[in-house]
């Protein structure tokens, strides 16, 4: 009697672990809830769309809430990695989650593939790759182009957090080396009902040029409040701002400004030389058939570069390796590593052994608002 | 930092404090009648926001289901209760029946106008009526069965309350945040400071509403009731007030201040399905500031907040929230030193 019941067992156990060997299985943890939803809820839309299988590899993805809580990140990438045995750790969106999750990914020798702009300690991402584009990236097309305008001084503008904090610190950077200086500091937070008094301050320093460092709909405020001032520079805004809630909320009052982007939600308006352009057409006409017209967002697009960059990597690792094994998720990071110039909605990825962040300076195009819509500039 | 300065910040200092000032003292009026440490005050705030702008979009806003479905609830709760009291059916479906009619109505009403577009001034008198109408239907689901547990069980309960009101909020208007047309155009200019419209009917707003309410306790019989109840609730129960009909109509009255407070602050802000809570904290750091138990002192404390925000964030913006909300110690150690500590249980 107890032997077939640890026959019967054994089977089942076999028959478990024979599925998961089968599958390739992707653990996405985003934030479905919570501040970053507005970033979380679009990538969940994307992954909708994903195939069922790459290489011949059945699809297994698991997506969890971690609702912006950096507990409940890493509370999904352990059960990613115990309960899961997954090959992928994905997310998540918001980058105070991602980092704690790289310590899970790193101890797990997983590797996680960041929906944000996870900054970690030199040694620490050897397991995480980044989709969206570092802040620095971004700066250079900024900086090009204020440099272009003939700007000399800069206000600053931004979130309390990190996102808000990382800008400042490559944007100084990058502006430093052309010769224009940041002259006046000011922060808020998204929930604020008035950035009055941090306006007043910024307009009676009186720059060239403002920075505007907020995301999505708590983009407009802040630039609403400068131009009640009477503020008449020129006014910048960040990716995280470039989506169509800028103009929905800020209406006449965000015309004329410049929003430096990744490529994927302009692509109709590419220029044809640029590589990312067939790529990013092909994101934006299957979101906006699954979405609507009008539904694009860069969010979406690191959904869709995450599984492009998959459908190159992984058959590049099954020539080592079977999903489930821990050869296997050896050989993803070393495809990850070794694939060389990726064309991604995004722009173009070129991760390296030491660079895992992997875009090129080719990637940021700096838009304007005008009469309510984007224009290359 | 000149005298215009100065004027600029004064000026965006007021219009915010007058909003806390509502909010304190929506908390203070719900604490003293039921105990209960209202934290979800914050949410009819934004609640009152997204919903005039989800009218304003042609749409049915999803706080009319979920006033329908909270209505429903609470009915089930009332024909149940009733029933175990009297054993009377047609007596428990007459309760249930005057729980569900005028959210039922409100709904409809709503329903039937959304995709009329009605000028603004209609679409925010039903955004009104749709977030009032959750306030007793709030206090009866959640509340009214705790009523006379301590202070420290309601404050979970609130905790809660929260968490659901602000889950649904993101289900029903999505992570992005809107801003509502302004109700006045208007600008003034007085010297080097421009006063917008919109400031000046917040102002008179909340002014009006303080009037209002001081009214309303002083001098009408129904204020006077809630009064009771809020000195001694058994007490005032063996005089014939009805504890729960209080709790109601207190609850009836602080969604109202949210929901108008919400309306107020609107089109100078984009508002999202969060923004509620911490406008409600700041709040509620004004009826701190007031004891839990003084209107004025709640009021004043509220323009002091605003203030403290509006310098604060001038001189040292990253710090903002820090210097509002430390404030409340000093405020904590003042209170305990100075007033003589009565806990009523």
């Amino acid at each position: 009697m107890t032997f077939t019941k640890t026959l019967i067992t054994a089977a089942a156990a076999l028959v478990v672990s024979g599925t998961a060997l089968a599958d390739l299985t992707i653990g996405v943890s985003l934030s479905l809830t919570g501040p970053a939803s507005g970033l979380g809820i679009p990538i969940g839309n994307q992954i909708k769309l994903w195939p069922t299988s790459i290489a011949g590899e059945k699809l297994k993805v698991i997506v969890l809430d971690d609702a912006t809580d950096p507990t409940n990140g890493v509370k999904n990438a352990k059960r990613f990695v115990t309960d899961d045995k997954v090959d992928i750790i994905m997310g998540s969106v918001a980058t105070p989650v991602a980092i704690p999750m790289a310590a899970v990914a790193a101890e797990a020798e997983t590797v996680q593939l960041a929906f944000s702009p996870v900054v970690l300690a030199p040694g620490k991402d050897n397991w995480t790759f980044r989709l969206p584009q570092s802040n620095s990236v971004m700066a250079h097309a900024m900086v090009g182009l204020m440099k272009k305008q003939g700007i000399k001084t800069v206000g600053f503008l931004g979130y309390t957090d990190a996102y808000g904090e990382s800008w400042l610190k490559d944007f100084t950077a990058e502006a430093e080396k052309n010769g224009i200086k940041v002259i006046a500091t000011e922060r808020f937070a998204r929930s604020d009902t008035s950035v009055t008094a941090q306006a007043l301050k910024l307009t009676s320093a009186n720059p060239d040029a403002m920075l505007i460092v907020a995301s999505g709909s708590g983009a407009a405020m802040p630039h609403m409040a400068i131009v009640d001032r009477g503020y008449k520079g020129k006014i910048y805004q960040t990716h995280a701002a470039a989506s169509r809630d800028l103009m929905r909320v800020g209406g006449k009052a965000v015309e004329g400004a410049y929003v430096v982007s990744g490529p994927a939600v302009i692509a109709e308006q590419l220029p044809d030389s640029h590589p990312s352009k067939k790529v990013a057409v092909e994101f934006v006409s299957q979101y906006e058939k699954a979405y609507g017209a009008g539904s694009r967002n860069q969010f979406a697009g690191h959904g869709y570069d995450a599984m492009l960059v998959m459908e190159k990597a992984v058959p590049m690792a099954l020539k080592k390796a079977k999903p489930g094994t821990k050869e296997f998720r050896a050989a993803l990071r070393d495809a990850f590593e070794s694939m060389s110039r990726t064309v991604v909605a995004h722009g173009v990825l070129n991760w390296t052994k030491d660079d895992h962040w992997g875009f090129t300076n080719e990637t940021g195009v700096m838009l304007k608002v005008v009469n309510g819509d984007w224009k290359v500039e | 930092m000149d005298l215009s300065i100065v004027g600029i910040l004064l000026l965006d200092g007021i219009t915010n404090g007058a909003v806390y000032a509502l909010l304190g003292l929506a908390t203070v009026l719900v604490f003293t009648v039921t105990r209960v440490i209202f934290i979800p005050q914050g949410e009819f705030v934004a609640y009152g926001a997204l919903t005039l702008a989800i009218f304003q979009t042609g749409k049915v806003p999803g706080t009319v289901w979920l006033l329908l479905l909270m209505a429903l609830l609470a009915a089930v709760m009332d024909v149940r209760l009733t029933w175990q009291h009297t054993r009377n059916v047609p007596k428990a479906l007459k309760a249930g029946a005057l729980t569900l009619l005028l959210p039922a109505v409100v709904a409809a009403l709503s329903i039937w106008a959304a995709p009329r577009q009605f000028p603004l001034l209609v679409q925010a008198l039903l955004t009104v009526g749709v977030v009032t109408a959750f306030g007793p239907l709030v206090y009866r689901v959640a509340y009214q069965s705790l009523a006379d547990a301590s202070s420290l069980t309601l404050l979970i309960v609130s905790v809660g309350v929260h968490f659901a009101m602000t889950g649904l909020g993101l289900l029903f208007f999505g992570a992005e945040g809107f801003r509502n047309p302004s109700f006045w155009d208007a600008r003034f200019n007085l010297g080097p400071v421009a006063v917008t419209g919109q400031a000046v009917i917040i102002v008179g707003v909340s002014l009006a509403l303080i009037g209002l309410l001081w009214q309303f306790f002083e001098h009408t019989l129904y204020g006077k009731a809630l009064r009771a109840t809020a000195v001694n609730r058994l007490g005032a129960r063996l005089m014939g007030i009805s504890s729960h009909a209080a709790g109601q109509s207190t609850f009836a009255m602080a969604a109202l201040i949210g929901a108008l407070s919400g309306l107020l602050i609107g089109p100078t802000t984009t508002v999202f399905y969060d923004s509620g809570f911490l406008i409600g904290l700041k709040g509620f750091v004004a009826a701190v500031i007031g004891g839990l138990h003084s209107y004025p002192v709640a009021a004043v404390g509220a323009l002091f907040v605003g203030l403290v925000e509006a310098f604060g964030s001038f001189w040292a913006s990253a710090f903002k929230e820090v210097i509002v909300f430390t404030l409340i110690l000093p405020i904590l150690v003042w209170r305990s030193m100075a007033g003589g500590h009565s806990e009523e249980h």
